[in-house]
């Protein structure tokens, strides 16, 4: 009987540890340091001083909020490219869903850096894309897509889009073909079934896709800062270089936090607003 | 004059191999790695891993108890070299060569791809006095190098055992900003950061620093986002020396940035990634390192120019330090002054096409032109020989300015002002 109880514990424990040691540490180490003030020639003393985290809103609140924009703007994105692809694979796909889950993944065998750098040579002046569209005069002859907040939207949601896919196809491949016969039965056309049927019960997976997709994409800096121009810049960037750069790790730490703050109240009042036992449900 | 050990090494074939990179004829060339164009990516995540090891110490070293470092210090035989990647040939002739003359070995490291990162990696074990696993490294005069000095972590040179240098290094630099009297550095190579232009786009002659303002260019100009470099250039337009600039000076600098930000007329401020861009037209103009220019025409036949502006330029210095944790200090200075071998230096210089502190090179790298055999090699160093970019005359030397050296505290005023325009 004993060890029946203490089995489940046993078995997590590896997971505690690894987040203790990875996560918890980490993380109060840093917001340790982002109440720290000095340099790194004289040393960062324990102070507890917040100005730090005025410092870091009242200079750079203007990256904060561009980063939240374009996180959703690309969230918006996958969804709107995503989705028709994970409904089109988990319905249509047939025997071939492998394979195109596949192919949806395969930009993953190549290193994420390169795969936005190689987006220069698309968004070129001249470059594939735009260079043909001015050949035949359907863009003005001096249009800059590459370094633009266009170009970064759509580098993010190229580069996290099978985050979207996935989850999305995960919900819909699981779901009773049973219950959109029901709703032709209760006499639904193609399109009120989509929306009172397929469209709810695939809330979950839209649900963690934009976790996956909202999250990395407003604290990324490698698109802003290959396909980004000026006023492109990201707080990802922010961060970068106070750590890397200037060596000032306690603004770094704090706008890492302030972030993350920003990032978990959004989630939940999100998750609120969908309704968390509806989009949690486990659906079998 | 032919080096034995070379010989069997054609570095006009080298280069091609490490280099620019072409994908295949009509593709775009990736961008070619050259010293100055690294991804920063790796050293991020280098440096996010030391960080998160490192603690936050900070402590300064005495510097007055170097008074007699030198007085108990012996050869060991061997030591170890942080440099930068594509800083010498993969064959290490030179390192061959100092082995022959001294029968020192030395464990050659391409450890350094971005200064900031690198003094992240380095400075947690220095704070602690431990070996960082190098008796000598490669470091651009810049606020790295000032922190180290500040801090104490360089070993101060003993110049009586360095002969080479005191007989060949150019005067430009035996007298830096950053450094004077070499207290504890020298110069590896140089280069200058000026302004290049895509001679297929821009239809007329750019001689100015005025010219990166001009809004016929909107969306074609090209600044660096690194605070110093970008930082100079808003200087020099304004006439200031940026070697003695001062905090208003650099307010109105930024300002003038600012006004040609807000123009419209800069595409985006660049790390290193710059050449592609100039070589494809999304760029016209833009700040340029010469040696880049000089590799990409060498290589790609592209037609780009590089200038030095008529309101000056800057040099910058890639450095020789020996860290105070060096546990072959005097085999380091050993091969410090052996760069400054004339002969060693020219051959270096072949491969690496930036400036040599050494101004004899020139005298030298000739003289193997008009003897080498191979017609490609003898064109390859008779171009270098009479290059400008390699061998700046006096008149250029003239209109090339120094950093601002600064201390740790003036330094982070000096990068939030001139960050405010470049991460907008």
């Amino acid at each position: 009987m004993r060890n029946r109880t203490t089995t489940p514990y046993v078995l997590v424990l590896p997971a505690w540890i690894w987040l203790a040691l990875f996560f918890v540490v980490p993380i109060g180490g840093m917001l340790s340091l982002s109440l720290t003030t000095g340099n790194v020639v004289t040393g960062f003393q324990q102070t507890f001083e917040v100005g730090n985290y005025v410092t870091a809103v009242s200079t750079y609140w203007e990256q904060i909020l561009r980063s939240l924009f374009y996180g959703a703007c690309a969230t918006l994105l996958c969804i709107a490219v995503g989705y028709p692809m994970a409904y089109w694979i988990a319905f249509r796909a047939g025997p071939h869903k492998s394979t195109y889950l596949l192919l949806i993944l395969l930009p993953f065998f190549v290193s994420f850096v390169l795969r936005t750098i190689s987006w220069r040579f698309l968004l070129a002046d001249n470059g594939v894309v735009l260079g043909s569209l001015k050949s035949v005069g359907l863009v003005p002859a001096d249009l800059q897509l590459l370094n633009s907040a266009p170009a970064v939207v759509m580098g993010l949601a190229y580069n996290f889009l099978p985050f979207m896919v996935l989850p999305i196809y995960a919900v819909l491949e699981r779901m009773d073909p049973r219950l959109v016969e029901a709703a032709h039965d209760l006499y639904a056309g193609r399109f009120q079934a989509f929306v009172r049927v397929i469209l709810p019960v695939s809330l979950p997976g839209v649900f963690a896709g934009v976790l996956m997709t909202f999250i990395p994409t407003s604290a990324d800096y490698v698109n802003a800062s290959v396909l980004g121009g000026t006023h492109n810049t990201m707080i990802g960037n922010v961060i970068q270089t106070q750590y890397l750069v200037n060596n000032n790790y306690p603004i770094a730490a704090s706008i890492t936090f302030v972030l993350m703050g920003l990032l978990l109240a959004g989630i939940f009042s999100y998750a609120r607003a969908l309704g968390t036992e509806r989009v949690m449900e486990v659906h079998t | 004059m032919n080096h034995p050990s070379r010989a069997h090494l054609n570095p006009a074939l080298l280069r091609g191999l490490t280099r620019a990179r072409r994908t295949g004829p009509g593709l775009p060339a990736l961008p070619g790695l050259s010293r100055r164009r690294t991804l920063q990516a790796g050293g991020a995540a280098a440096a996010a891993l030391a960080l998160s090891a490192c603690g936050v110490g900070g402590q300064q070293r005495d510097p007055e108890a170097d008074a007699d470092y030198w007085a108990d210090k012996e050869e060991t035989g061997s030591l170890r070299w942080a440099n930068w990647p594509l800083y010498m040939d993969p064959e290490r002739t030179q390192l061959a060569q100092f082995k022959e003359s001294t029968g020192t070995d030395v464990e050659y490291h391409e450890d350094v791809q971005e200064a900031a990162s690198f003094f992240g990696q380095i400075q947690p074990k220095l704070a602690n006095g431990d070996d960082i696993g190098y008796d000598l490294m490669t470091l651009p005069n810049g606020f790295e190098f000032s922190k180290l000095v500040e801090l104490g972590y360089v070993v101060q040179l003993d110049h009586a055992r360095l002969p080479n240098f005191a007989e060949h290094a150019g005067e430009v630099y035996k007298n830096s900003a950053y450094d004077p009297g070499n207290k504890y550095s020298v110069p590896y190579t140089s280069g200058i950061t000026g302004i290049a232009y895509n001679a297929d786009y821009v239809d007329r002659e750019i001689t100015s620093i005025a010219d990166l303002w001009d809004t016929a260019f909107e969306g074609k100009v090209g600044m660096f986002a690194d605070p110093q470099e970008i930082a100079n250039f808003g200087l020099l337009l304004n006439g200031v020396d940026p070697a003695d600039s001062t905090r208003e000076d650099w307010e109105a600098a930024a300002e003038k940035l600012r006004e040609q930000r807000e123009s419209g007329v800069v595409r985006a401020y660049y790390d290193q990634d710059f050449i592609q861009p100039l070589t494809n037209g999304d760029l016209w103009l833009t700040m340029a390192w010469s040696g880049d220019i000089y590799q990409q025409n060498a290589e790609e036949g592209t037609n780009l120019k590089f200038v030095i502006p008529e309101e000056g330029a800057t040099l910058w210095t890639d450095n020789l330090l020996i860290p105070f944790t060096s546990r072959a200090p005097v085999d380091a200075i050993k091969l410090m002054d052996f760069l400054y071998d004339p002969e060693i230096a020219t051959g270096l210089t072949e491969y690496i096409s930036y400036i040599p502190p050494v101004p004899n090179a020139q005298e030298v790298m000739a003289e193997w032109a008009d003897a080498e055999d191979d017609g490609e090699r003898a064109e390859a160093l008779r171009e270098l020989a009479e290059s400008n970019l390699v061998f700046p005359e006096e008149s250029d030397y003239q209109r090339l300015h120094n950093y601002v050296a600064l201390e740790t505290d003036q330094q982070d005023e000096f990068s939030s002002i001139f960050q405010a325009i470049t991460q907008s």
